[in-house]
């Protein structure tokens, strides 16, 4: 119990921080829908094509993205040097993981309902219909996103080259959330939608594994 | 020194002379023709390649609950001599492809995961030659390293449901169940040929490591005196 508690307080931390600039959501908003824009250029859709095609721009739009928006959530510690402080404030590590990757989540999930009728109306896909279950798929593939991401933005706030070693070391990695919400999403947005539950399960089985390998070792990935 | 030459001599002997079974003993196959042949340098690549990396997740446990630097050594190894190995899968796999599918490359579940293992690993190693300290860059790689690993079992499960759900673009090949005899006995000695290679490989990259270490803490007496 103490350990979500301490979660508690410590998510309305990083979420105060955020929503007091809001920096990260403006800059990834904008750079998710650049990237749309332009893969627009690239393609040159028409309506079926971009119900092919669509999905899968979107989420690799929002790994790319993910992989630079997750690079602060250590590296403002770090910076600050309130690391060693957080980690005497809560008596088990993992609070601070758990808190910063619903943060992440929370953020990336943000972007993305923003993001997500943008898209609809720039690619002529249908969305309103099948909203509720689009949510679940990009609950379930943020929440994958922001397990290892958080984890490794851990890791490569201490390397050098940290901005490109973290999408080196996470994009490969994401490669089954990739599949599995690029899939999910198809079959939503096909002509006859489609929630697919193995997807989901299966997005669901890799949120699980890496929520508890966090666990298990998180505690060391903040030795200093 | 000399047992490790007195080694890979035998080794070397060994593979020269596995290479004259497959090309003089072993029959040529009735369906793909010679290409199959380099199915006797693929396959013991792709399972050396396994082994290396099973044995680099063992090492990354080992050295984060033991924090003994030799674990360490042992994890870079083995992730190193593993890449070769993969790498050796990779170049091997189109050349065999491209005559036999018509095609250099395909998606498909197995030529995919051993991509995606190379990214994984290749990042392993950059991420171990972008950080500076010793301990931290032993104890961050082999969280990574793990973290890899459990990412292997979940990156093959999906990419092999994303195939299956598009039609085959080519019919998978591959050598059959029934072996001829003479293909199987010199399957076995190419095998055990790079096993060895293998242990070789691994052996002489722990010992550089292990002096490497040596070397590092040297420097550093020498620069507090």
């Amino acid at each position: 119990m103490a350990l979500l508690s301490n979660s508690a307080v410590l998510l309305g931390k990083e979420l105060r921080t955020e929503f007091r600039s809001r920096e990260l959501l403006t800059t990834t908003v904008v750079f998710i829908l650049t990237i749309v824009v332009l893969f627009s250029f690239t393609f040159d859709p028409s309506a079926s094509e971009s119900r092919r095609f669509g999905p899968g721009l979107l989420w690799l739009a929002f790994l790319f993205a993910a992989s630079l928006m997750l690079q602060p959530g250590f590296l403002r510690e770090q910076n600050n040097d309130t690391l060693s402080a957080l980690r005497l404030s809560v008596s088990d590590p993992f609070a601070i993981f758990l808190a910063k990757l619903i943060a992440n989540a929370i953020f990336l999930l943000l972007t993305e309902m923003l993001l997500l009728p943008i898209f609809a109306i720039l690619y002529n896909v249908h969305i309103l219909a099948v909203f509720p279950q689009l949510v679940l798929v990009f609950f379930l593939g943020s929440v994958g996103v922001a397990i290892p991401g958080t984890a490794f933005s851990a890791i490569s706030a201490q390397a050098r080259m940290r901005e490109l070693m973290l999408p080196v070391l996470l994009l490969p990695l994401l490669t089954p959330v990739l599949i599995g919400s690029t899939e999910a999403t198809a079959a939503l947005l096909a002509e006859k939608p489609e929630l697919r539950l193995d997807w989901l399960g299966f997005l669901a089985g890799f949120d699980v594994v890496f929520l508890t390998a966090l666990w298990l070792f998180g505690e060391y990935l903040l030795e200093e | 020194m000399i047992k490790t030459v007195f080694v890979a001599v035998i080794l070397f002997t060994m593979i020269a002379f596995t290479a004259y079974l497959a090309f003089h003993y072993a029959p040529i196959e009735k369906t793909m023709g010679p290409i199959q042949k380099i199915f006797y340098l693929h396959l013991p690549s792709a399972f050396s390649s396994f082994i290396a990396l099973g044995i680099c997740f063992y090492a990354n446990l080992r050295y984060v609950f033991s924090r003994e630097a030799k674990w360490d050594w042992l994890a870079v190894s083995a992730a190193e001599v593993g890449l070769a190995f993969i790498s050796v899968v990779l170049v091997t796999g189109p050349i065999w492809a491209h005559p036999v599918w018509g095609i250099w490359w395909t998606w498909d579940a197995r030529l995919t995961l051993t991509f995606v293992l190379w990214l994984l690993y290749i990042a392993y190693l950059l991420l171990r030659s972008m950080l500076e300290e010793p301990d931290k860059r032993a104890l961050f790689s082999a969280l990574f390293g793990i973290f890899a690993f459990l990412d292997v079992p979940l990156v093959y499960f999906s990419i092999r449901w994303w195939r299956t759900q598009h039609p085959q673009p080519v019919i998978l090949g591959g050598p059959g169940s029934g072996l001829d005899p003479r293909m199987r006995i010199s399957y076995l000695l190419v095998w055990a040929a790079f096993t060895g290679l293998l242990i070789l490989l691994l052996n002489g990259r722990y010992k550089l490591e292990a002096m490497r270490a040596s070397v590092e803490e040297l420097r550093r007496e020498m620069e507090v005196r």
